[in-house]
């Protein structure tokens, strides 16, 4: 049955490239949450009337944040080569893929946790205060746990977004399931071998999108 | 024990500067419950933030317990304010944590060791009265029960001083009172001294030992609540005792009663203290051949005991009721005859 619909399919072919989208995606996961919540936090707290009030700090990350938000992610791919070679040592397979994904996705996901981190209560961050919590306690035992779901919910959407970029990403020599997608599915005119990496990546990002639902749901006691 | 001396702080935006709070002095005696009334943008919820510099005071200092809070550096200051509990009109509990873990956050702060936090956290639910409820989240109890949970919070670290930014504002009328209750009993209990803001005068009547009543930034009147309350001096305090003696706005209603003739005068009496538990009435019924008409009248009590009003016709002849009115007078109750404005 499954070949009749899909003749140009190799299963195992399919199989590594599905694996290949996966490690992508969760590692550059990984990288984006890391990065973003820093920069977020950077953003949040050197505004105005926060802890760290910075007008300079905080237009530098803001810039920085906007650039690297504004530029196409298939024109960031290009333009981040030489420091992929530098850093991976190559500019080709999936690990090639992660410094570019990682640059494209965390400034995006900065100012979703830029976001969430303003949804907490003011009032709480001055009890914390008032409490005599240095400014480490507040950023661990307060905001971050006070917006954890928006936290979670903002990185299920910028996991999915990151998803989409993978399958860029791949087209130019990452491999996976854009790789796939295009090389041979597109360019030797096998449309089953599309269908059936489009199903695929249809599937990873309802797992992601359902894992997040999970979590974000089962963290928020408000 | 807590001395506030021109204590000020001024808002500076580039359109306007604003006075939250002007040259205000205090002294504020160790274990008492000083209120501090004033009707909103008075500049109180400034004030109580000067005390603990969570708002950075322009001028003045304040002074707990011999250290000058105003002078000290970042990292003293945060030590000191583990021993300065605060209560806040939202609660503010963190709600991704439950009772037992929001009363431990504070002694987390402090760096109390894990065995011990649970210790002192039980004893402090139970202090409250929210045995039970250790594992339930903010969202699951009601307005009275977070303040419980916001006062537990305010008292781990065994404060020298509690400060109530509007603790009770949030809250209907009968859980305020559970909560003012939970107060007394925690001042009386621990001694502790407690300064509670608040732009209700039934709250500084039921709880409170001496009052400031501010307004624009400066405290306008201050003293014992009873005298305050008898005799308000400035007319915001007028109007705040007002607020709490519905009576004072029926005068009008008296108006009837009040004439020219001799041989009859209104009479409005306040007790205070002791005195408004005797029986003057009835004493002055029995020794002067006057009539007494009781109009209307009130009692309200306060942490200094009670105090009431009492408004009264007498009929009699007119020396007569000079004399009634003179007894009355050297029974030590306040007097005050009423006549056509």
């Amino acid at each position: 049955m499954l070949e009749e619909l899909f003749p140009n399919v190799i299963a195992e072919d399919l199989w590594i490239a599905t694996l290949e989208t996966f490690y992508m995606t969760s590692i550059a996961i990984l990288g984006t949450l890391i990065f973003g919540i820093l920069l977020g936090l950077l953003l949040f707290l050197t505004d105005s009337g926060n802890l760290w009030e910075n007008r300079f700090v905080n237009f530098i990350t803001a810039t920085v944040v906007n650039v690297f938000r504004a530029i196409p992610f298939i024109i960031l791919i290009l333009l981040l080569f030489p420091f992929t070679d530098f850093l991976i040592g190559t500019i080709r397979g999936w690990k090639a893929a992660l410094p570019a994904l990682i640059v494209g996705a965390a400034p995006f996901y900065a100012r979703l946790v830029e976001i969430g981190l303003k949804e907490v209560d003011k009032g709480v961050v001055e009890a914390s205060k008032a409490m005599g919590a240095r400014i480490h306690t507040i950023i661990f035992k307060v905001l971050l746990p006070e917006s954890m779901p928006a936290l979670i919910s903002g990185l299920t959407v910028t996991a999915i977004a990151l998803i989409g970029y993978t399958a860029m990403a791949g087209v130019i020599g990452a491999g996976g399931l854009g790789n796939l997608a295009y090389l041979q599915g597109f360019q030797r005119r096998d449309f089953d071998v599309v269908l059936a990496c489009t199903i695929l990546i249809i599937i990873i990002v309802f797992i992601f999108q359902f894992i997040g639902d999970l979590l974000s749901k089962a963290i928020d006691k408000r | 024990m807590i001395q506030i001396k021109n204590l000020s702080k001024l808002y500076q935006t580039k359109k306007q500067q604003v006075q939250a709070v002007d040259n205000v002095s205090l002294n504020i005696e160790q274990g008492e419950i000083f209120g501090v009334i004033g009707y909103s943008g008075a500049g109180k919820s400034t004030f109580v933030r000067l005390i603990n510099r969570l708002e950075e005071p322009t001028d003045g200092s304040v002074v707990i317990q011999d250290k000058d809070i105003t002078k000290m550096p970042g990292n003293q200051l945060r030590k000191k304010r583990q021993k300065i509990g605060m209560i806040f009109q939202h609660f503010n509990l963190l709600w991704s944590r439950t009772v037992l873990e929001n009363i431990a956050f504070p002694l987390e702060i402090a760096g109390v060791p894990k065995e011990k936090r649970k210790e002192k956290v039980l004893e402090l639910i139970n202090l409250v009265g929210l045995s039970g409820k250790e594992n339930a989240y903010p969202s699951q109890l009601s307005g009275g029960q977070k303040q419980r949970v916001g006062i537990a919070r305010a008292l781990a670290n065994d404060p020298e001083v509690l400060l109530c930014d509007e603790a009770t504002s949030a809250l209907d009328p009968e859980t305020t009172d559970d909560i003012l209750d939970l107060l007394v009993s925690i001042n009386k209990k621990l001694g502790l001294t407690i300064i509670l803001i608040t732009h209700e005068m039934h709250v500084i009547q039921k709880i409170c030992h001496r009052v400031a009543v501010m307004e624009n930034g400066k405290v306008v009147e201050t003293g014992d609540v009873l005298d305050v309350f008898v005799k308000p001096q400035s007319k915001t305090t007028k109007r705040f005792v007002q607020q709490l003696n519905p009576l004072e706005h029926e005068r009008d209603k008296l108006a009837e009663f009040i004439n020219d003739r001799e041989d009859s005068e209104v009479v409005k009496l306040h007790f205070i203290g002791k005195s408004a538990k005797r029986a003057l009435i009835s004493e002055v019924a029995k020794t002067f051949d006057v009539e007494i008409n009781i109009l209307q009248g009130s009692i309200a009590p306060t942490q200094e005991g009670a105090y009431g009003t009492l408004f009264i016709e007498i009929n009699g002849e007119k020396e007569l009721l000079q004399k009634t009115i003179e007894f009355m007078e050297n029974t030590g109750v306040e007097v005050e005859v009423l006549k056509d404005a």
